[in-house]
């Protein structure tokens, strides 16, 4: 390591205060109301008027699309560039012309995306990253490379393979296509010190998520799921330190807000990571008396588990924290059968829930393909769970209350 | 009334020879626990057969059982044992399929139980669900396992980047693997042999497919394609005995072309080409002779084909390479059809309706395959938008009998076909038609 590469987290979070981010005045006032409507406001705008109005602010500035599951983000604001994360239409949008672009069986988040986008909707963005989830998702990437021609469309591949010097190598090449990509959109290098000022930065957003998650963890009533699941939402079209900031100042005023506690059980929800189910399924969830302790929701949040070093090579630092220190999800190969399904283990445990809501969306290979494996680790450690599929715009959630309900029942009776 | 007598099939010598090659690997898996042989599981797309057989391996291949049974019509009860064990409805059926198929007793498509592989080779090409349902089979089996990713085409070309990462996988993961089950030693030497030997496969087969460029066309390269993919796609590519095959089956064709015959169909042969067409997506194989009949009754024929790419596409250049012979192996597996973009994949379907004087495009979508089916709407009006050629669309599944629907798809079909003549007649120059 040479002594140029060697910087220390004082340096970058000097750099933090004077860098390229665009800390801009607080857009609500702090208290709890008033924060969860702000984040309300962002989710149900499908014509993403935040991302413009960043993006107006000031001339040159560009954006990049992303779906789900993970990208480094870092390497996009570290272009200068903010991150858009594209999850779909939900339950608001209507869908007139993506339907003809899909057939039934097929999932919707596509459809919806293609109608965002022929809607003009996401003209905002001057690129689109399509990561490697799936074949729907990467079809996807094409078509959108002969519907849209005139913007950046990259698929965006990472390895299966977890041996640095094999995948870690090819991640790492990848990445740095990514970065000679976004150095000629934004016309200027990225340099080294621009991505580790990006690594300090998102380092700051992980740790301020995980700080939301294990608070809700430790008194769910205090941070209902509904809450934080738009206040992660929110991460997806608000430049990143904001977004950090609007977390810190929800967990400030969320601890001392009083709140009853109900007679839940506390439970997992997994398969949610790509398609987002309608809002009012988390709702129903809880309604139904379960507290939600952790999920795979937007997992780009918390994709990378633990910090990621600042000193030294900043892409092969997010390759080694890819590689060895990253969630786990159907998108991922488990090189090791016996370790097949043991995250889901490690959450329960990790989070006292009493069970698992394996909730996936309808016809997603991925979610539904993965299942019956969680479900057997999870048989085989006396887990309860249920299942469900979901549309993102399924519309009658009184089954899923009802099997929500049910499921609920059932724990508190084992438990008993 | 007696019931009419199903028409005997009409065979080639070709077929006869697949025929019994087929019955030869499967008696070599059906035998492996007496025999001692090593057997090794792994997928058709990006498979490296050449590779194996440098170790002696026995090949299974779940999806060309998963098929054989479907044309034995017993996926459906498969499917819905494996639905009963709690995997979804929505989910590809030829995952379900080979699932039912262990729970019912793992027995093969000829009746014998498949034995119980002592290596699972995922070459991860082409598909995510590929990956779902290597994990899914481990789980059961629970032998020893080498996974290789093939990253995908997103740009359209292999950059050396992933060439480089294949390779790397094989020589530094994959190889020792194999050396270390098996128990044989790794001769690149062997490999070269077996290379050559599918370079000259491969020829004879390119031409075989482009043969159907002649009108009529001497063969079918949809339903004849799928028989005469069958060596090279799956345990045959490499060996003498696929080559011969391909030479025998070269030479049946160009006498079909001297003689200016169209296509072998299971009812004899096709007495008049009436349509041309390109069809894109894999076929039904659970009414497999139904389908087939509604275009040769029609006197349909299919001139290209994307799905007898699945296993390679050689008709671009790419021949298995002797002289590099990891590379080539990285560059076919990157290759494979269903490892190329979208744009890649409408490029190539128009350039098969403008080479082979195509009607059109016909797109059979198949809903248990994501890998091909998410998309084909638009290929669809890009390749009519590009050739000015009317295209068409069914739907059917793979290995579920539960989604094919004869009546829908023969409506379908002949509307298309009607399509395709008023159309002819509209673009007829004057007079033409007196
Ligand atoms: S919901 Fe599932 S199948 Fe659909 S795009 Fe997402 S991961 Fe793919
Ligand atoms: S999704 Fe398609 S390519 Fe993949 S295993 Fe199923 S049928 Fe084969």
């Amino acid at each position: 390591m040479t002594d140029k590469t060697q910087k220390t987290t004082a340096d970058i979070s000097a750099k933090l205060e004077t860098g390229n981010s665009s800390k801009t005045s607080l857009m609500y006032r702090k208290n709890l109301k008033d924060i969860v409507a702000y984040c309300q406001e962002l989710f149900d705008d499908l014509d993403f008027k935040a991302v413009k109005s960043w993006k107006e602010a000031k001339p040159g500035r560009k954006v990049i699309g992303y779906m789900p599951v993970y990208v480094p983000r870092e390497i996009i604001h570290a272009a200068g560039m903010l991150p858009v994360g594209i999850m779909g239409g939900g339950d608001q949008l209507e869908v007139i012309h993506g339907d003809a672009y899909y057939q039934s069986y097929i999932c919707r988040i596509p459809r919806s995306t293609i109608e965002l986008g022929v809607t003009g909707r996401l003209d905002v963005l001057d690129g689109m990253l399509f990561p490697s989830i799936c074949d729907v998702i990467r079809n996807l990437s094409g078509m959108w490379k002969l519907m849209f021609k005139d913007k950046y469309v990259r698929y965006f591949d990472v390895p299966q393979n977890y041996e640095d010097e094999i995948g870690g190598k090819f991640y790492i090449h990848e990445m740095q296509t990514l970065r000679d990509d976004f150095a000629k959109l934004v016309g200027h290098e990225i340099t080294d010190d621009d991505l580790r000022n990006s690594i300090a930065v998102y380092n700051e957003n992980r740790k301020a998520v995980e700080e939301l998650y294990a608070f809700r963890a430790k008194g769910p009533w205090k941070a209902p799921s509904t809450e934080v699941y738009l206040l992660v939402r929110a991460g997806m079209v608000l430049p990143v330190e904001e977004h950090t900031q609007l977390l810190k100042d929800y967990l400030e005023v969320a601890a001392v807000e009083d709140r009853p506690v109900r007679d839940n059980c506390r439970v997992v929800v997994s398969g949610v990571f790509c398609e987002q189910p309608p809002f009012n399924m988390i709702k129903s969830i809880e309604m139904a008396g379960c507290y939600i302790v952790d999920d795979d929701f937007m997992l780009v949040t918390r994709w990378l588990l633990q910090e990621v070093p600042i000193s030294g090579d900043p892409l092969e630092n997010l390759s080694k924290a890819f590689l060895h220190h990253s969630n786990d999800t159907a998108a991922k190969y488990e090189p090791d059968v016996d370790k097949k399904g043991k995250y889901l283990i490690d959450s329960v445990r990790d989070n006292s829930a009493e069970g698992i809501i394996f909730a996936g969306p309808s016809f997603c290979d991925p979610a539904l393909l993965d299942r019956p494996m969680l479900q057997n680790a999870l048989a085989a450690k006396d887990i309860p769970f249920t299942s469900f599929e979901y549309a993102e715009n399924s519309g009658q959630m009184q089954p899923i209350r009802e099997q929500a309900g049910t499921f609920a029942d059932s724990i508190k009776l084992w438990s008993a | 009334m007696p019931k009419k007598a199903p028409p005997t099939a009409i065979k080639e010598q070709s077929m006869e020879i697949q025929k019994s090659m087929i019955a030869d690997n499967f008696r070599q898996l059906y035998d492996a626990p007496k025999t001692d042989q090593k057997v090794v599981s792994t997928f058709v797309p990006g498979n490296l057969n050449e590779l194996l057989m440098c170790f002696d391996f026995a090949r299974n291949l779940p999806e060309i059982n998963a098929l054989q049974n479907a044309m034995r019509k017993r996926t459906g009860r498969m499917i819905m044992e494996a639905e009963r064990a709690g995997h979804s409805e929505d989910v590809c059926t030829y995952v379900k399929a080979d699932l039912g198929m262990m729970a019912q007793g793992n027995i093969g498509p000829t009746g014998e139980a498949l034995p119980t592989p002592d290596l699972l080779l995922l070459s991860y090409t082409g598909c995510f669900t590929f990956m779902k349902w290597f994990e899914l089979v481990r789980e059961q089996y629970k032998c020893e396992t080498a996974m290789l990713h093939v990253p995908y085409q997103g740009d359209g070309v292999i950059t050396p980047n992933m060439r480089e990462y294949v390779v790397k996988q094989l020589k530094e993961d994959i190889i020792p693997t194999l050396e270390r089950v098996s128990g044989v030693k790794f001769d690149i030497d062997r490999l070269r042999q077996y290379l050559r030997q599918s370079a000259k496969a491969e020829e004879d087969l390119v031409w075989v497919l482009q043969s159907a460029k002649n009108k009529p066309s001497p063969i079918d390269a949809y339903f004849g394609g799928v028989y005469y993919v069958g060596p090279i796609f799956s345990s045959f590519r490499g060996s003498e005995g696929a080559a011969e095959y391909y030479a025998m089956l070269r030479k049946e064709v160009e006498e079909r072309v001297r003689l200016g015959k169209g296509p072998v169909t299971p009812e004899g042969e096709m007495p008049e080409e009436k349509y041309r067409l390109v069809v894109e997506g894999p076929p039904n194989w659970t009414h497999f002779r139904e389908f087939w009949k509604m275009f040769y009754e029609e006197g349909a024929v299919v001139v290209a084909s994307s799905y007898t790419k699945v296993g390679g596409v050689y008709d671009f250049g790419f021949r298995h390479d002797p002289d590099n012979p990891i590379e080539t192996l990285a560059d076919y597996c990157l290759g494979c059809y269903t490892n190329l973009n979208l744009p890649h994949r409408a490029d190539m379907l128009s350039q098969y309706v403008e080479e082979y004087e195509a009607d059109g495009l016909l797109i059979n979508s198949i809903k248990s395959c994501n890998s091909f089916s998410a998309g084909q709407l638009l290929l669809l009006r890009e390749v009519e938008k590009r050739t000015g050629k009317p295209g068409a669309f069914i739907e059917t599944d793979l290995v579920d009998p539960r989604y094919f629907s004869a009546a829908n798809v023969k409506n379908r079909l002949e509307s298309y076909f009607q399509m395709i003549k008023q159309k002819r007649e509209g673009n007829a120059p004057l007079g033409a038609a007196a």
